[in-house]
C-alpha cells in the first residue's frame, strides 16, 4: 500500500495578512493510498490544498513531484504534473452531452477539425464501464438536470481519463445520498487501486475512518497528527481536531421556572397553520422538523417579519402586534436567522456597527450615535464572548462562521432580551465554536431567559432542549419533554402526514 | 484574526494608520484631483490658478456639491434618483413665478423648498408602496416633471428681480460666494446626518441589506418614502441656488444633466450599485474632479460635443470601479 510519495510538501507556509492559514507542514501523498485530511474549519485544509493545486504559491518550504521541487505557475502547472481537485460544485456545461463534457478540451477528432462522435461515444462508454458507472451515467446524455452526485462523477472522469495521478476531494459527500456516496467510495477505491494518490477531505469521521488509509490532523494551520486509519476512533480523532476532551459538549440542563414569559395561541401567517405554545422563563424550547417544514416561517412570524392572518402573541403580558419586527424588540424579544450572511449581517460593515443595530437608544449622547459608548457596551460583550478579530472596526465578511455568529449573539446580548430565538444557531460552525455556544445558551438560560431554539441536528436538539415541538407541512404535529425525546420519535413525527401512512412500525429504523 | 478583541479603534500615527484613516478610495480621489491640477495648471499656467478661476470652480460644483450629497444618501439606502435635475428646473421656475406675484422672497424660498420636496414624495410613494423599480419611477418622474417646468413657465425664462433673492446667488460672505456656503452648510448636515445620527446610519443597513435591517426593527418604508422627500428637497434648495444666479426661473436651461453628473459624482465617491456604501467625503471630492474637469476641458477649449461625451465614459468608469472595488472585497 505505502509505496514511494507521488507528491510531497514539507515546511510549508502561508499567511494571508495577519492570518497565518498554514504552518510548516511536512507531508508525503502516496501513490495507491487514501490519505483523509481533518480539521476544523479555519484548520488550514483548503489552503494546503490550493497550495498544491498551484491557486497560490507557498510563503515558505517546498513541493516535490517525484522527488523534484516543482513551482506552480497556476492551476494549468499542477493539471500537467497530474494533480486533480475535484471541487463540490463541478463546472459542468449543461448543453453539452456526458461525452463532450468528460473529454472537454480534448475530444477526438475527424482530420482534425470535426467532432468525431461515435468514437467519443465508444470511448466514454468504456471509461464508464470501468468505473462502474454505466447504469449512473450514459455518454451521449445531455448534462442539464444531473445531480451533484453525477456531476461530481464526470468531474472524476475528466481527472482520470487525463492521467490524474493525485485526485483531492473536498468535502464530495455533503450533498450526496447515502447510497450515492457509497457508489463515490467504490470508485475512489478502485482509483486507489489503479495506483493514484488520493486525498479526501471531510468532516464525516465515520466514512473516513472507513475508507482512508491514513488520517492527517490539522490544527490552527498546523499537521498535529498523521497516523494509519486502523485502529482510529472518532474519539481520537475528535479530540486530536479540538485540542481537548468533548465529553461535555452539552451542559447540563437546569431546572427552570414555571413562569410563563412568551405565549403563542393559534398563530396563522402565509407559512405556518394554527401554532400554538408557551414558553417559560430559563427554558430551552427546541423546534425539530425537516427542511421545509416551516420552523424558520414560525420564528420569522413571532418577530413579526411575516404578517400574522390570525392569532395571539403575549410576551411578559404585553401583546405583539403583527407584522412590526420593531415592536417586538422593544418587548423584549430577540431572533438569530438560520441565514446569517443574508439575513442577519451587513458583511461590509465592522464588528461593532453590525452589533449596535438593535440598541440605539444605548449608543447615543445627544442624539448623535457615540463610538465611544458603543465601545463600552460591546466590547464587554465581545469579550465575553472571546470574538477573535484584529479590532471591533474589523468588516464582519472576514470573520470565520464561528465569529460571526458571535456577533449576531452580541447584537441581541447588547439588547437584553426576554426571549431569544436561535435558527440553525451552530450551522456551519466548528466544533470549538459550537462547544461555546452550548455553553452561552445554558448561562442565558440561567439569567431568566426563555429560549427557542431549531436545530436539524438531533444530537443537538436532544442535548441542548428541555421541552421540543416537531413540525411538519407548517404545523405542529408532536411535543415531547426531557424524558421521552428521542431521536426516533421526533423524526417519526416531522414526516410529512402522507408518508407517515406508509412508515414501518417504530423501532424499526 | 488570532488575538483576542483587546484594543480597539484607530491605532498609532503610523503611515498606514493614517491611510486606514481617510480611506484608500478617498486617498486615490486625492491624487486624481491633485492629478487634474498639475495637468491643467501646466497647460492653462496662466489662468488656472487664478482665484477668480478657482472661486469659478467653487461657484460650478456648488449646486452639483449638494445635488451629489443627497444622491449619494440615496444610493446608500439602496435606491436611485434620476428626476433630480427635473426638480431643480421646475423649483427654479415655481420659485421666480412666487416671487414675481407675491413679492417676497421668504415666500419663493418655501416654494421651492416645498415643491422640491413635494415631487420627491411622489417618488417615494410610487416606488415604495407601487413597488416599481426606483430608476423607472424617476426616469418618467424626470419627463412629468419637466413637463410641468415646461407647462407653468410656458417655455419662457421667468425673471427675478429680488435683490434679496438675488443675493443668494450673487453675495459674499467673508470673501466666499454664498453658493459656496450653502454647499458648506448642506456638507456638514448630512455628514452629521448620515455618519452620526441613528436614522443616517439605519441607512446603511437598509441600502446593504434589507432583510437584516427589518429583522433588526426598521421600518423600511418611512425610511425609503423619506430618503426621496429629502432628495427632493434638497434638489429644491438647488434650484434656488440656480435660479438666483440665473436671476431667473428656467424650465430646461442650467438643470439639465445635472442628474448625470450628481449620480456620477456619487459613484466616484465610493457609493456601491446595491446600495449601503457611500460617504460625503468621498462625493465632496467626487464633485471637486467633476468641477475642475469642466473648468479645465472649457479653459483647454475642448469642444462641447467631446465634453459631453468624457462626461458618460466618467459615470461608466466610475461605475465600473465600484463594481470592482465591491468584488475584490
Amino acid at each position: 500500500m505505502n509505496q514511494s510519495a507521488f507528491l510531497s510538501v514539507s515546511g510549508l507556509s502561508k499567511s494571508f495578512g495577519v492570518v497565518r492559514a498554514l504552518s510548516d507542514v511536512t507531508l508525503d501523498f502516496r501513490a495507491g493510498e487514501v490519505l483523509a485530511l481533518v480539521g476544523e474549519n479555519g484548520a488550514g485544509k483548503s489552503t494546503l490544498m490550493r497550495l498544491i493545486e498551484g491557486v497560490f504559491a507557498p510563503d515558505t518550504g517546498e513541493i516535490r513531484v517525484d522527488g523534484i521541487v516543482v513551482a506552480f505557475p497556476g492551476p494549468r502547472g499542477a493539471h500537467d504534473k497530474g494533480i486533480r481537485v475535484i471541487h463540490q460544485e463541478p463546472e459542468i456545461v449543461p448543453h453539452m452531452t456526458v461525452g463532450e463534457n468528460i473529454y472537454i478540451g480534448h475530444l477526438p477528432k475527424h482530420a482534425g477539425v470535426l467532432l468525431d462522435a461515435r468514437q467519443l461515444s465508444r470511448q466514454t462508454a468504456r471509461l464508464l464501464a470501468d468505473f462502474g458507472m454505466e447504469r449512473d451515467l450514459s455518454p451521449d446524455q445531455k448534462c442539464e438536470g444531473l445531480g451533484p452526485a453525477q456531476r461530481q462523477m464526470i468531474e472524476i472522469m475528466r481527472a482520470v481519463h487525463a492521467g490524474g495521478r493525485l485526485v483531492a476531494f473536498d468535502e464530495p459527500t455533503s450533498s450526496l445520498t447515502d447510497e450515492e456516496a457509497r457508489r463515490l467510495f467504490t470508485v475512489i477505491r478502485r482509483l486507489r487501486a489503479e495506483g493514484v494518490a488520493v486525498v479526501y477531505i471531510s468532516h464525516r469521521l465515520p466514512e473516513i475512518i472507513e475508507l482512508a488509509d491514513r488520517i492527517a490532523i490539522l490544527r490552527d494551520g498546523s499537521l498535529v497528527d498523521v497516523s494509519p486509519a486502523a485502529g482510529a476512533s472518532e474519539d481520537s480523532i475528535t479530540r486530536k481536531m479540538v485540542g481537548r476532551d468533548l465529553s461535555e459538549m452539552f451542559p447540563i440542563k437546569d431546572p427552570h421556572s414555571s413562569k410563563v414569559v412568551l405565549r403563542v395561541e393559534g398563530m396563522t401567517t402565509d407559512h405556518v397553520t394554527d401554532i400554538s405554545f408557551d414558553l417559560r422563563a430559563g427554558e430551552v424550547l427546541g423546534i425539530g422538523g425537516l427542511m421545509g417544514a416551516g420552523r424558520s416561517e414560525l420564528a420569522k412570524g413571532l418577530f413579526g417579519f411575516h404578517r400574522r392572518r390570525s392569532g395571539r402573541i403575549t410576551l411578559d403580558g404585553v401583546d405583539l402586534p403583527s407584522g412590526d419586527t420593531a415592536a417586538a424588540i422593544l418587548a423584549g424579544l430577540g431572533f438569530a436567522p438560520e441565514d446569517r450572511k443574508e439575513e442577519a449581517l451587513l458583511l461590509m460593515q465592522s464588528i461593532l456597527d453590525n452589533a449596535v443595530l438593535c440598541i440605539p437608544d444605548k449608543v447615543t449622547r445627544g442624539g448623535l450615535f457615540s463610538k465611544g459608548l458603543a465601545l463600552g457596551v460591546i466590547g464587554d460583550i465581545a469579550r465575553q464572548l472571546a470574538i477573535k478579530a484584529p479590532t471591533l472596526d474589523t468588516p464582519v465578511g472576514r470573520l470565520s462562521g464561528g465569529n460571526q455568529q458571535k456577533v449576531v449573539l452580541a447584537r441581541w446580548l447588547a439588547r437584553q432580551p426576554k426571549v431569544l430565538i436561535l435558527d440553525e444557531p451552530t450551522r456551519g460552525i466548528d466544533v470549538g465554536a459550537k462547544s461555546e455556544i452550548y455553553a452561552l445558551i445554558r448561562n442565558l438560560t440561567r439569567a431568566g431567559l426563555g429560549l427557542i431554539v431549531i436545530s436539524s441536528e438531533m444530537p443537538e436538539l436532544i442535548g441542548l432542549s428541555d421541552r421540543v415541538i416537531v413540525m411538519a407541512g407548517g404545523r405542529i404535529t408532536a411535543e415531547f419533554g426531557a424524558e421521552d425525546m428521542t431521536e426516533d420519535r421526533i423524526l417519526r413525527a416531522a414526516m410529512p402526514q402522507t408518508a407517515k401512512a406508509s412508515l414501518p412500525t417504530e423501532g424499526a429504523a | 484574526m488570532n488575538q483576542t478583541v483587546t484594543k480597539t479603534g484607530v491605532s498609532s500615527a503610523t503611515l498606514k494608520g493614517l491611510v486606514d484613516h481617510i480611506g484608500l478610495h478617498n486617498l486615490s480621489l486625492m491624487i486624481a484631483l491633485i492629478a487634474l491640477f498639475v495637468i491643467f495648471g501646466t497647460i492653462r499656467s496662466d489662468v488656472f490658478f487664478s482665484s477668480r478661476n478657482l472661486l469659478n470652480i467653487g461657484l460650478g460644483v456648488a449646486i452639483l456639491g449638494v445635488l451629489a450629497i443627497s444622491q449619494t444618501t440615496v444610493i446608500v439606502s439602496g435606491g436611485l434618483d434620476i428626476s433630480v435635475g427635473s426638480i431643480v428646473g421646475l423649483t427654479t421656475v415655481a420659485t421666480a413665478m412666487t416671487i414675481q406675484g407675491t413679492e417676497s422672497a421668504g415666500l419663493g424660498l418655501a416654494a421651492g423648498i416645498a415643491l422640491g420636496a413635494a415631487a420627491g414624495l411622489m417618488n417615494g410613494l410610487l416606488i415604495t408602496y407601487g413597488r416599481i423599480n426606483a430608476v423607472i419611477v424617476t426616469l418618467g418622474t424626470m419627463a412629468i416633471f419637466r413637463g410641468f417646468a415646461f407647462i407653468l413657465s410656458d417655455g419662457q425664462s421667468i425673471s427675478i428681480f429680488d435683490n434679496t433673492f438675488r443675493w443668494i446667488g450673487v453675495g459674499r460672505v467673508f470673501g466666499l460666494p454664498v453658493p459656496i456656503w450653502v454647499l458648506i452648510f448642506v456638507a456638514i448636515a448630512f455628514w452629521v446626518f448620515l455618519h452620526r445620527s441613528i436614522p443616517g446610519r439605519n441607512l446603511y443597513a437598509i441600502g446593504g441589506n434589507p432583510v437584516v435591517a427589518r429583522l433588526s426593527g426598521m421600518n423600511l418604508n418611512a425610511y425609503r418614502v423619506s430618503v426621496y422627500v429629502l432628495s427632493g428637497a434638497v434638489a429644491g434648495i438647488a434650484g434656488i441656488l440656480l435660479a438666483a444666479r440665473t436671476g431667473s426661473g428656467q424650465p430646461i436651461s442650467g438643470s439639465q444633466g445635472l442628474e448625470l453628473e450628481a449620480i456620477t459624482a456619487a459613484f466616484l465617491g465610493g457609493c456601491a450599485m446595491q446600495g449601503g456604501k457611500g460617504t460625503v467625503i468621498g462625493a465632496l471630492l467626487g464633485v471637486a474632479i467633476i468641477g475642475v474637469l469642466n473648468n479645465g476641458m472649457i479653459l483647454t477649449a475642448v469642444p462641447t460635443f467631446y465634453q459631453m461625451l468624457a462626461k458618460g465614459t466618467l459615470l461608466i468608469l466610475a461605475v465600473l470601479l465600484a463594481e470592482y472595488r465591491l468584488n475584490r472585497s
